[in-house]
């Protein structure tokens, strides 16, 4: 983490290293600045512990008021510039006021972390986890530090999980039956499913699957909604005739798809929907719009 | 849409093909560089150039073709997992996620025959995940080119599961499930191309499925192959799919195709033992379709198959096929209310053709076949159609090749039944055809019975047929009635109690012909009537009793009927020479009486009947001949009949014909051999009476034209002399010869006429004799010139 500091007008350089860093799973993240970095990823109720290294540069003596590392779960939200909503906020001072006149370590430990929102990157909002490490000074202001990581958290298999079956139509013109094996999908499952044409009297010329995401933000007159088409996925070429059974079969593994959030701490939402498209000679579009839930389970 | 040049056709194709070249480039280097991914991407974007819709069937399989050789690449590239290091069950994945399902299903195929072959994953699980899959093309072409891949693709894995495949016969039975259903699904699409579009280009449609109808047929095609499937596989599965899909398609052309494709591609044992439900699903079909050509065909294969070896043919005793066969087409006929009388016709000469070849000693089957035709026949009227009359030609003309022996045809009940309902101008060149065979085959028809058979048969040539009022080609019609005068001669027996019968029989027939056939089929008659006198005459010693119902007598009686109504035709000259001859015949019997009494009838002929100068001198000089010949007349009745003709020829018109039928009836007078009367004076009289009508004729012609005639006369008379002379006759002298030479000389002289040839001949030959020496040449020295 140490090209982080050349950052910053050095006054130190401080790191944050965690102490299982070497064995903790590791995946990307994507900065502000479009650059993927790779960050530890924990979970909920994890301990995270790690060390504070603070090296003065060569001959400077640091004098501090203090030196504390903050653990941090911030709500972003982009329409409302500047504006973080914390919903964590844990605190561990690491040193009393005094200098620093060369390298020192500081342990740290927050036990069984509570963090019950996932890491997310959205369209308008997101939402981090960060070590914030600050070392307070009278002058020149203080030296803040931060160190990304993600949090993910696994979910069990739901104990009930129920096919969407249902039929749909327009008089006398289209009537389809269609099912998906599952209502709740984990992020590297498969949707198994099949279209039943039951009365076709339109020219269709072919049928997508999409998965569409709807983030919503903010309450009331407020709310910002926005759906993302993540997945157009060709289910049947053609016209089919009455009784033609449509298989379905879509991994979800190659989308980037994160598990369903509801209402996260008032602020957000991020939902998905299967959005079955018929698309007729005349490009006209039939669809039905239904909603899955998607959750992460855990890596076997 | 569809109604697009050729051109943009061509333009399109040529875009498409410029895309799959260009993606196949990338596709290339990405395998040669072990990319997966890019390998993936590349060839999903080239594999979506056949995602077009503006190419008619050919074109789209050019574009097909070109994918499909750059997709053998790739499979060699999934094969091998070192080079790209991943697992087939993960590729199986990871192609399913490509976007479009047409690039994706094309890759899933190819994977999937990958995975199969790694026998990773049970063939039977990836076969029906492939085959299920490939629903999502609803497209017919794409569906169908896309499903093909899938059969080629799967072919020789299926041929492997199939057969050498741990040899079980559930992992058979899956390779067939796989390929019923995927051959299912392309006729479903095949069958709705013809559905879709307007209906003005239907005919375009027609032509361009029919361009497509291979890729259906091959699955059934590969199903033949697969060596697993044998009789009880084929009976209990694939039959009963596959014509449950023919039948429920309703589509003409595919059931057409179908059933003739089931018919080729499986074995004829296969046929022979599922006859019947195969059968069973021709009356199902579309009315439209041409069942007959199919069924033809089928009877066709199982003829040949008959034919190939003699242990076959117990196998179709075992399963009546012929019974099958027949019940499958009366119920066709049933059926197909609408079909032409054309083509049930057609079908029964199929069905004859097969009985004919599997089971030639059943002629019951034959007669079944005609019988059933004229059931089918019975219930329409009259056939007015030439293709129907053709075919129906066809069916009679069957038997009649097969057993060359024509008398086989004639103990078919039904076969007269079948050719009462050609039409008279068929019926007579369908018996035409009958007297060909029996003429070809140099047939002997040897019983009354099936005489009687034979002219039943073509009673359209032997007499007028009701309601026949066409106007006959002259020419057609002497062929005709020269056929059956041919005929006539082939009936024929040894034993003249059976042939008299057959006789009887045959003139009872002909007898009906009236007026215009008589003259033709008489005499044919006559003759073999008179054969058969003539061989009764060489066994006469085999002839006892009175009860004998053939003697020569009776014939004569029956004879002189024929001749009778062959002079009431009129056809008075015809007559006298039938008459001539049966006198001759009646001579050779000794029967004095009978020989009398047609000459009898010769004379009130020519007293009564014939009137023309000219056919009077050809009539009296047969009457000469025939009485020349005649011995067994007393001296009586000779002096009778002789006095009469000598008589009839001093009363010719013309001097010359007067003179030349009384030279010749001198002849009468000295017959030789041993018994023959040489009354050498009254020769003498008659060629003294000669030569006065020549001398009158030739006065008649110095007055009439100035000028004495030629003297052929006189030489004519001259060269009987000289015969008589030669003979002997005390009466001809040389003196006389002498005489009737200086006589000619004079006349020459006095006439001047030109030397005659004739006469020089004759002098040259007195010549010769004398010069020849022994007793003639001494009996001509006397003579001088």
């Amino acid at each position: 983490m140490n090209f982080l500091i050349g950052a910053f007008k050095p006054a130190c350089n401080i790191s944050i290293t965690f102490s299982d860093g070497k064995s903790r799973k590791q995946v990307p993240m994507k900065k502000e600045n479009g650059k993927t970095i790779m960050v530890s990823l924990f979970q909920s109720k994890e301990s995270i512990a790690g060390k504070v290294s603070i090296e003065p540069l060569q001959g400077k003596k640091i004098e501090h008021l203090g030196v504390k590392v903050e653990l941090l779960g911030q709500i972003e939200m982009y329409f409302d510039r500047g504006n973080f909503y914390d919903f964590t906020s844990l605190v561990r001072e690491l040193d009393v006021p005094g200098d620093i006149y060369e390298r020192k370590t500081y342990p740290f430990e927050f036990s069984t972390v509570e963090m019950p929102y996932e890491t997310y990157n959205g369209a308008n909002l997101r939402l981090r986890y960060v070590l914030k490490v600050t070392v307070s000074r009278n002058y020149g202001g203080s030296i803040v530090e931060y160190q990304d990581f993600i949090v993910r958290n696994y979910s069990p298999p739901p104990s009930i999980n129920n096919s969407i079956k249902m039929e749909v139509g327009i008089e006398d013109c289209l009537h389809i039956e269609f099912e998906y094996n599952k209502s709740k999908y984990h992020l590297k499952d498969v949707i198994i499913g099949k279209i039943y044409f039951l009365l076709v009297r339109i020219k269709i010329k072919n049928m997508d699957l999409e998965i569409r995401r709807r983030e919503s933000t903010g309450s009331g007159a407020n709310t910002h909604v926005e759906t993302e088409t993540l997945a157009k996925f060709e289910l049947m070429d053609g016209a089919p005739v009455r009784g033609e059974s449509i298989p379905i079969r879509l991994f979800l593994s190659p989308y980037e798809l994160t598990p369903t959030y509801r209402n996260i701490n008032n602020k957000f939402s991020v939902k998905y929907y299967l959005n079955l498209v018929l698309v007729d000679e005349e490009d006209r579009r039939y669809f039905k719009q239904q909603e899955i839930a998607i959750y992460r389970q855990q890596d076997s | 849409m569809l109604l697009i040049g050729a051109e943009d056709e061509e333009k399109w194709l040529a875009e498409g093909i410029a895309g799959i070249q260009h993606n196949a480039f990338y596709l290339h280097r990405a395998l040669d560089s072990n990319n997966l991914r890019d390998a993936l991407k590349y060839s999903a974007q080239m594999l979506s150039e056949l995602r077009t819709s503006k190419l008619s069937p050919q074109k789209y399989y050019e574009l097909y073709m070109r994918a499909f050789d750059e997709l053998r690449i790739l499979e060699m590239f999934f094969k091998d997992e070192s080079k790209h290091g991943v697992s087939v069950v993960d590729l199986y994945e990871l192609v399913q996620h490509a976007g479009n399902i047409l690039p994706r299903l094309y890759l899933l195929c190819t994977v999937g025959s990958v995975y199969i072959k790694s026998k990773e994953a049970p063939a039977k699980e990836l076969l029906q995940d492939l085959v299920e899959m490939c629903h999502g093309v609803q497209h017919p072409i794409r569906g169908l080119f896309l499903r093909s891949y899938l059969a080629q693709i799967s072919r020789d894995k299926l041929l492997d599961i199939g057969s050498d495949y741990e040899g079980d016969a559930e992992t058979v039975m899956d390779a067939v499930e796989f390929i019923l259903e995927n051959f299912t699904e392309m006729n479903k699409l095949w069958v709705r191309m013809q559905l879709e579009g307007p209906g003005r280009v239907r005919e375009k449609r027609e032509k361009e499925r029919s361009a497509l109808q291979e890729l259906v047929g091959k699955n059934l095609h590969v199903l033949s192959q697969i060596e697993g499937v044998d009789l009880e596989i084929y009976k209990e599965t694939v039959l009963p799919r596959v014509l449950e899909q023919v039948v429920n398609c309703k589509d003409d052309l595919s059931q057409y195709y179908l059933m003739d494709c089931i018919i080729q591609v499986f074995p004829d044992e296969y046929h022979l033992q599922t006859l019947e439900m195969l059968l069973a699903a021709f009356p199902q079909v579309q009315p439209t379709v041409d069942i007959k050509t199919v069924l033809s065909r089928l009877m066709d294969r199982l003829s040949k198959y008959a034919a190939s070896s003699a242990d076959v043919l117990t196998e179709f005793l075992q399963v009546e096929a012929f019974t099958k066969l027949s019940n499958a087409i009366e119920k066709v006929i049933e059926m197909q209310v609408d079909m032409p009388a054309v083509g049930a016709i057609t079908l029964y000469v199929s069905l004859l053709t097969f009985t004919l070849r599997v089971h030639p000693d059943r002629l019951d089957y034959v007669d079944q076949v005609l019988g059933a035709c004229v059931k089918k026949l019975s219930s329409i009227p009259k056939l007015e159609d030439r293709w129907a009359t053709k075919q129906l030609v066809a069916l009679l003309s069957a038997p009649l090749e097969k057993y060359n022996d024509t008398v086989t045809a004639l103990t078919l009940s039904n076969y007269p039944r079948v050719m009462d309902h050609l039409d008279n101008g068929t019926n007579k060149v369908m018996a035409m055809v009958i007297i060909e065979s029996i003429m070809k085959n140099n047939t002997c028809i040897s019983t009354a019975d099936k005489v009687e058979v034979l002219f039943e048969l073509i009673k359209g040539l032997i007499k007028d047929l009701d309601g026949a009022t066409d106007e006959l080609d002259e020419e057609d019609f002497k062929d005709e009635q020269n056929s059956v005068a041919k005929l006539i001669h082939m009936l024929y027996n040894n034993e003249p109690e059976e042939m008299l019968k057959i006789i009887c029989i045959v003139w009872k027939h002909i007898m009906a012909g009236g007026p215009k056939r008589l003259p033709f089929t008489v005499p044919s008659l006559v003759f073999s009537a008179l054969r058969l006198v003539r061989q009764m005459q060489g066994q006469e010693g085999d002839i006892v009793g009175e009860e004998v119902p053939a003697t020569p007598k009776k014939i004569f009686q029956l004879l002189s009927q024929m001749i009778e109504a062959l002079s009431a035709v009129p056809s008075p000259e015809l007559a006298l020479r039938l008459y001539l001859q049966c006198a001759k015949a009646a001579n050779g019997c000794d029967l004095e009486y009978v020989a009398y009494e047609f000459f009898t009838q010769v004379f009130v002929l020519y007293e009564e009947e014939i009137a023309n100068s000219k056919a009077q001198v050809t009539a009296i000089h047969l009457i000469i001949g025939a009485l020349q010949r005649m011995n067994v007349f007393n001296v009586e009745n000779r002096d009778t009949l002789t006095h009469k003709t000598t008589g009839y020829s001093a009363r010719l018109l013309k001097k010359p014909d007067q003179c030349r039928a009384v030279y010749a009836c001198s002849h009468l007078f000295w017959v030789d051999g041993q018994d023959g009367i040489r009354d050498g004076e009254r020769v003498l009289l008659c060629l003294k009476r000669a030569l006065r009508i020549a001398n009158a004729a030739q006065q008649m012609a110095s007055i009439a034209r100035d000028s004495s005639g030629p003297l052929t006369l006189f030489v004519e008379i001259l060269n009987k002399y000289l015969y008589y002379f030669e003979k002997g006759n005390k009466q001809i002298t040389a003196a006389a010869i002498q005489h009737l030479i200086e006589l000619i000389n004079t006349e020459m002289q006095s006439d001047s006429a030109t030397s005659d040839a004739f006469l020089a001949s004759t002098l040259r030959y007195i010549q010769f004799q004398k010069q020849r020496g022994g007793v003639m040449g001494a009996k001509f020295e006397s003579i001088k010139l």
